[in-house]
Order: C-alpha cells, then structure tokens, then sequence
C-alpha cells in the first residue's frame, strides 16, 4: 500500500516544430468537371471559390500521403523518424475503420513503435489534434509529436453529386509538435452544435456525403468568429496581434464571411488570410496545415508568425486555437 | 418599428453583404433578378436581419422572400 505512483517530467509548454504538406499530382479544374456534371466555372468560382482541386490516385492513400506530409514535417523540424514517439492521424475518410491509419503512417516513415491513434472530429480535426498533442506533450507522455490530417475524400463523394463533388477534395499534411520552455500554442476553443448531428453526413456503407448546404453556410458564418474570437482570449492576445488568419478551407465565401468579422472585432484589416481553397479545394482536416505550409513556401508567411486557426464541419464540431508558424 | 425603418435597416444589411448601394433595395426589387443577390448572401442577410429585427428567418422561410416587400412583410409580422 505504501508504493506511490510517479507522474513523468514535463515541459511547461509546446510549439510546433515542424510542418510539411502533400497534395495529389492529378489537378482537376472546374472545366473538366463540367464535363460530367451539371455545372459550370463561373457558379463554383463566385459560390465556392475554388479555381481546381487535386485528386488522389488510385495507389494514394490517407496513410501514404499522410506518410509523405509526415516526412517533410519532421524534416521541418530537423529530427528523424527515431525522435516521434506519438503518431495521431486526423482523418475521416478512411476506406474501412481498421486498421487505423496513424499504424501505417508510421510503418511507412519507419517510426519504430510509437503510440500510434486516428481521430475523428471531421473538418475540426486538424485543431482537436494539436490541442491533444500538445495537452499529452505537457502531461509528459509523450516528447515528439507527428500530428497528420490527411483526407481522401474522393472515395467518399458521389462524382455525380455536383452539390459535394465541387467542393472536396484530397490531400495530406503534418506538423511535429514538441515542448517548449514560452508557449507556442494557446489552448483551444472547442465544442459541437448538438442540434446539428445529422447535417453533414454519410448514411451508411453504401453511401457518400450528404450535407445541407445552406445550413453548414448559416452555421460557419455566424457560428464561428466568435470560437475563434474565443480561442484568441483563452490564449491571451489581442486581435490585433494576429498575422495570419488560418480558416479551415470549407468555401471562400465562408472564410471571407468570418474574416470579415475577425476584422470588425478588432483583427488588422492587413491580416493575411489563407485562401488556399482556390487551388486545392476543401480537404478537410488537411486544409488547415496544407494552406499553412503553402503560403509559408510562397513566403506570405514567416516563421513566427501569430496563427489563429479554427477548423469546423462534421459533427457539427468546432475548434480554434492560436500558435507560431514554425 | 415602422415599414420604412425596416426597409431602411434591411438597405443597410443588403450594402453590407453584397454591395449592393442601400438606396437601390426598394420594395419592388426581387433580391435575385434585380439586385443579383445569391442565395448564400441570402443566407448572410437572413442571419444579419435576425440579429437587428429580433426575428426568426428559418431556411425555408427565406426560400419565399423573393422581394424586398416580402421580406419587410415578414420581418413586420414575425417582429418582437
Ligand atoms: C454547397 C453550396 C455551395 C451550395 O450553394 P447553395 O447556394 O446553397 O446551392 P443551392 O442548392 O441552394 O442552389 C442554388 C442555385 O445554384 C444551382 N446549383 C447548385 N449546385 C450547383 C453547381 N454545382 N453548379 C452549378 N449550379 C449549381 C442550383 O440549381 C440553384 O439554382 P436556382 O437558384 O436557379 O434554382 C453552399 O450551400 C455551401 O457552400 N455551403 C457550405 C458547405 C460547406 O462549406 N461544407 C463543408 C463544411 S466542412
């Protein structure tokens, strides 16, 4: 009886270290959508804002292109596979439930036996994952964190459903998070609409997504500026300090719309905002981390930069938190 | 509140949103064919006249409100 249990050190903070992205070499423009569907580029452009989209391969799968956003992240952050001893993959587009991809992802980076889990929170998953491994690395259970959202969503859309097949697409990206002695990442700002289970969503096996359109739209533009107006609070920085806004990816009406708000409420009117929907359409929890990584190549981002992000759909779920561009 | 206060904060909500100059939202004007609003900016003036009118606009409410006048007419009946 007299035996106590020890908890393990930890660091007082986290930061992401590291980040890397993967899109699909096949781009497909609204042109060649119109071919098979009833649309055309004009309506997709002005209501959707995307421009063209990549899709999967065959042989692409969530967990070899979360492996190939996964090995440029931990590149990023100058460590190697034998430094993650945690791998969590945000996904929800599995093709079946088991196995799990965060397994794979590292079998397939040669990540020798880490903690290895998948999380589910749809389009929020990128913001529920960083806020879990950053809660874990703090906690000290565990020291390096290779955190992936990575979506095929093209096995999960009706190509004759011009409603879902505009708007989604595939793609991957990761980032490693490790500790930090000054906070690098805020807490989150998360929660669910629970009057909204059945808004988006795939009804069975045999099924493909279904969403009611102009519910998701009046829900994200008038739900979510204030989660992230929220997350910036929790976090302790004003609007204004913010460099760049990182909305999920869902519609560029949508990201503008709370924009907008972020601004009205204070955020600079020079805030960058990510708009990677144009060329790489709406991936999910991926959209996230392959906008990030995108506008820091293209050098509309530096590292250091104030992030406020907020990832939300499927659920429907939310989340929102503020970190430093690594 | 009267007719003309509600077609005047309505004006300023449709600028707002779609650009469209608040002096031109009159009464006649369909949102669609006249005005050349969609039916996402729809939704956003919806959720914006909720909030100045104290009015519920659920989606299949909005579907009807194809003039400034319906939605006028709407927001006076359904007004706290
Ligand atoms: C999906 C979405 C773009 C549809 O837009 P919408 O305005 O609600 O579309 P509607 O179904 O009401 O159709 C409006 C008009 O566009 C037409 N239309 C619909 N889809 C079209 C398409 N793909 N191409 C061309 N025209 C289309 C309709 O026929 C209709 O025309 P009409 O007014 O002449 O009858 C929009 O609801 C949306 O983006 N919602 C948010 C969804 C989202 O972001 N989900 C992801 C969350 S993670």
């Amino acid at each position: 009886m007299s035996a106590s249990i020890t908890l393990p050190e930890h660091p007082a903070a986290t930061r992401i270290a590291g980040l890397g992205h993967f899109r699909p070499e096949r781009v497909v423009t609204n042109d060649e959508l119109a071919k098979t569907i009833d649309t055309n580029d004009e309506w997709i452009r002005t209501r959707v804002g995307i421009a063209e989209r990549h899709f999967a391969a065959e042989s692409d799968t969530v967990a070899s292109m979360g492996a190939a956003a996964g090995r440029l992240a931990i590149a990023d952050a100058g460590l190697t596979s034998a430094d993650i001893d945690l791998v969590i993959v945000a996904t929800c587009t599995l093709p079946t439930p088991i196995p799990h991809a965060a397994t794979k992802v590292a079998s397939l980076l040669d990540i020798q036996a880490p903690g290895a889990f998948d999380i589910n929170a749809a389009c929020a998953g990128f913001c529920y994952g960083l806020s879990t491994a950053s809660a874990l690395i703090r906690a000290g259970e565990a020291r390096n964190v290779l955190l992936v959202g990575s979506e095929k969503l093209t096995d999960w859309i009706d190509p004759a459903d011009r409603a879902n097949a505009i708007i989604f697409a595939d793609g991957a990206a990761a980032v490693v998070v490790t500790g930090a002695e000054t906070a690098e990442i805020g807490p989150v700002a998360w929660g669910c609409a629970i009057d909204h289970t059945e808004t988006i969503y795939i009804k069975d096996r045999e099924s493909f997504i279904y969403q009611e359109g102009q519910t998701v739209f009046r829900w994200a533009t008038s739900a979510i500026a204030p989660v992230a107006i929220e997350a910036a609070r929790r976090a302790g920085v004003e609007l204004s300090d913010i460099d760049v806004f990182a909305s999920h990816q869902a519609n560029l009406r949508i990201v503008e719309s709370i924009a907008k708000k972020l601004i009205a409420a204070g955020a600079s009117p020079d805030i960058t905002i990510a708009k990677d929907i144009v060329t790489t359409g709406n991936t999910s929890s991926a959209s996230i981390p392959i906008a990030l990584d995108r506008m820091r190549q293209a050098g509309e981002v530096r590292s250091g930069d104030l992030v406020l992000a907020v990832g939300f759909g499927a659920g429907l779920t939310f989340g929102s938190q503020v970190f430093r561009c690594p | 509140m009267s007719n003309e206060d509600i077609l005047a904060g309505l004006g300023e909500i449709v600028e707002e949103v779609a650009g469209v100059p608040a002096a031109d939202v009159t009464a006649d004007k369909s949102f669609t064919d006249d005005l050349d609003i969609d039916s996402l900016s729809m939704v956003e003036i919806a959720v914006q006249a909720e909030d100045k009118f104290g009015v519920k606009i659920p989606d299949d409410e909005l579907a009807n409100l194809k003039t400034v006048q319906d939605a006028v007419s709407y927001i006076e009946r359904n007004k706290a």
